[in-house]
């Protein structure tokens, strides 16, 4: 209970941020070139000012900007986004359609980053200075270095154009409809390539602060005592350090959220997903800004939300932190 | 003194200058080595690399020598990231210093601002810069700088609270100076070595997130960029690979370059933490 009451506290501190975000993205947006109905009109290949000016009444640009963003920050409240111009629904239904993607793809590249970042981590503390730790640790920097957009071309050439192992983007396979586990196991295998890609520069970083922790830990006197008391290697590192060396790894989760939706922006165009991060791309491209917005605001709900659930699995990882307050 | 001497003994530091070196040399180079203009015709499209002695790397598939690309895209490369790495390190450097040395409600609104920041995807924040200011050159990278100065600014921040309460900080204080003779004389130089260090990871992000954009076609069309060849790669990706390949492997190694660089002033700068490693 403590750890909620705790957690929520931090979520609650987050909503000065929230506002901040808001009504700094959206003066921001003011300053764009164009608004909705131009781009609109655009769209529609012209038309007169009478009816753009229609538009605007009903888009509600005809009042001035402090009173449009006070009517926004009330629509918010509602959780009404507003209305997408460009793809003729709201704009919460049209975010709402691109979430699961997203949310799928970035939970799969977190778990691949951390599992695999936590065991190379491991093996290259136990092995430090020496070759498998020198192989591990370069190819960490070596994958740090990777963009993650070429790293899926490339990988696309190798595994979908010469292997033929998996679909070279898409998030299923539209040319025959699937249901039950054939769907599930159709999307894993589309998601393959995606995960790796968008989870490798984070790979990178796990196992070098995995590496980093474990080291501190294991210099630490109540491993050797573990040690004295006769336990084998194995079940120190197991029992002993690896619960304490996670505890900076779950941190970065935290703090890398948000440079993990970013990352799925670049890597949903190049795989083709239609999630999130695609979709703030195409916004960005079709100037439909009120979705932009809504992103935005999404994407820092987001990052807020995965903040408040590290927080609550890192109390109970450590409970100092309880008994501390 | 004993800090480059201690740089120079690391393989790590030295394998990452003079890659970062080589980067340079071309950047600078670029004229020399192929005048003329980068983006111009130069050939048949789509030779791959060897094929015609004239086009060591080939050409990509407007008929323009990759070779070419990547000496000019090595200059924008490196401008892009040094100039947005300075844009971000000098704003965060103003907040952190201000926020740290002040504490208090200053320091509470500062550093919500600074929250704000970081809670919005720094690519997502990029991305909206761009639909609002375009994608020049010029804005592209004070765009890039603008999303990078909230680590800085909290490493800063981190430094100054801890060098604030010092006694040669208070020595100066009972003298009658200046707070600004204060922050810029006595504790920023102090604050200053772990930021420099950072500021190599900084330079990295800057030009990945420079070359991500020029990927999505979202940065400056008109200059020879890394990722605008990457992106238009894509579209003969299937048989033509090379063309996105070559300016890949060109940011990889910019990139571990200045990565080993900043580890290797990192390990110089703090002796302590390099023997615990």
């Amino acid at each position: 209970m403590k750890v909620l009451t705790l957690a929520l506290r931090r979520l609650a501190a987050s909503l000065p941020t929230l506002l901040l975000i808001i009504a700094g993205m959206f003066l921001l947006l003011q300053l764009a070139p164009g608004d909705t109905v131009d781009a609109l009109m655009a769209q529609m290949g012209g038309g007169d000012p009478a009816l753009a000016a229609d538009l605007r009444r009903f888009y509600g640009l005809d009042v001035g900007v402090a009173a449009q963003l006070g009517r926004y920050m009330m629509r918010l409240i509602t959780l009404d986004l507003g209305f997408s111009a460009i793809y003729g629904k709201p704009v919460a239904t049209v975010i709402l359609e691109r979430l699961p993607p997203t949310i799928l793809l970035m939970a799969s590249a977190q778990s691949f980053a951390f599992f695999f970042g936590l065991v190379l981590g491991v093996l290259a503390a136990r092995r430090v200075n020496r070759w498998p730790d020198t192989l591990i640790s370069t190819l960490g920097l070596i994958f740090y270095a990777t963009p993650s957009f070429w790293f899926g071309l490339m990988a696309i050439v190798v595994f979908s154009v010469y292997l033929q192992w998996f679909p070279p983007g898409g998030f299923s396979d539209i040319t025959q409809s699937l249901t039950g586990l054939a769907a599930v196991l159709d999307i894993a295998k589309h998601l393959v390539l995606p995960t790796l890609t968008l989870g490798l520069i984070f790979l990178a970083i796990y196992l070098r602060i995995m590496r980093a922790s474990m080291l501190e830990v294991l210099s630490l006197d109540f491993v050797r005592t573990a040690r004295a008391k006769g336990l084998s290697e194995t079940r120190v590192v197991a029992r002993h350090v690896l619960r304490n060396a996670m505890l900076p790894m779950v941190t970065l989760i935290g703090l890398q959220a948000g440079t993990m939706l970013g990352g799925s922006v670049v890597v949903e165009s190049v795989f083709a997903l239609p999630g999130l991060g695609r979709l703030a791309y195409e916004s960005v491209v079709q100037r439909d800004l009120n979705t932009l917005l809504g992103i935005v605001f999404v994407s820092a709900i987001l990052v807020i939300v995965i903040n408040f659930l590290v927080d609550i699995l890192y109390a109970r990882l450590d409970p100092r932190i309880t008994a501390g307050s | 003194m004993r800090a480059a001497r201690a740089y120079l003994r690391s393989p790590a530091a030295v394998i990452g200058t003079v890659i970062l070196l080589a980067v340079v040399v071309m950047g600078v180079g670029a004229d020399w080595f192929y005048p003329g203009d980068p983006l111009g015709l130069a050939g048949r499209p789509l030779q791959w690399p060897g094929q015609n002695p004239r086009f060591s790397l080939g050409t990509d598939s407007s008929g323009r020598d990759i070779a070419a690309q990547i000496f000019h895209g090595a200059r924008v490369s490196l401008l892009i990231g040094f100039v947005a790495t300075s844009i971000a390190v000098v704003i965060g450097i103003a907040i952190g210093a201000v926020a740290g040395f002040y504490g208090g409600a200053t320091d509470t609104v500062l550093m919500r601002v600074t929250e704000a920041f970081q809670t919005l995807p720094n690519f997502i924040l990029l991305l909206v810069l761009v639909a609002v200011f375009g994608s020049t050159i010029e804005t592209v990278t004070i765009a890039i700088g603008i999303v990078s100065w909230p680590p800085v600014a909290r490493l800063t921040r981190a430094e100054f609270l801890s060098l604030r309460t010092r006694d040669f900080v208070q020595a100066c204080r009972v003298q009658g100076l200046s707070d600004v003779h204060l922050i810029l004389r006595e504790v920023l130089p102090n604050a200053l070595p772990p930021v420099i260090v950072y500021a190599s990871v900084v330079m990295a992000v800057a030009i990945l997130l420079e070359s991500a954009l020029a990927f999505l076609e979202l940065s400056d069309p008109n200059v020879p960029s890394w990722g605008n060849l990457i992106g238009l790669g894509r579209n003969v990706l299937r048989t033509e690979w090379y063309v996105s390949a070559i300016p890949g492997v060109a940011i990889l190694l910019t990139i571990l370059g200045v990565s080993l660089v900043g580890q290797g002033l990192n390990d110089a700068l703090n002796p302590r933490l390099a023997r615990a490693r």
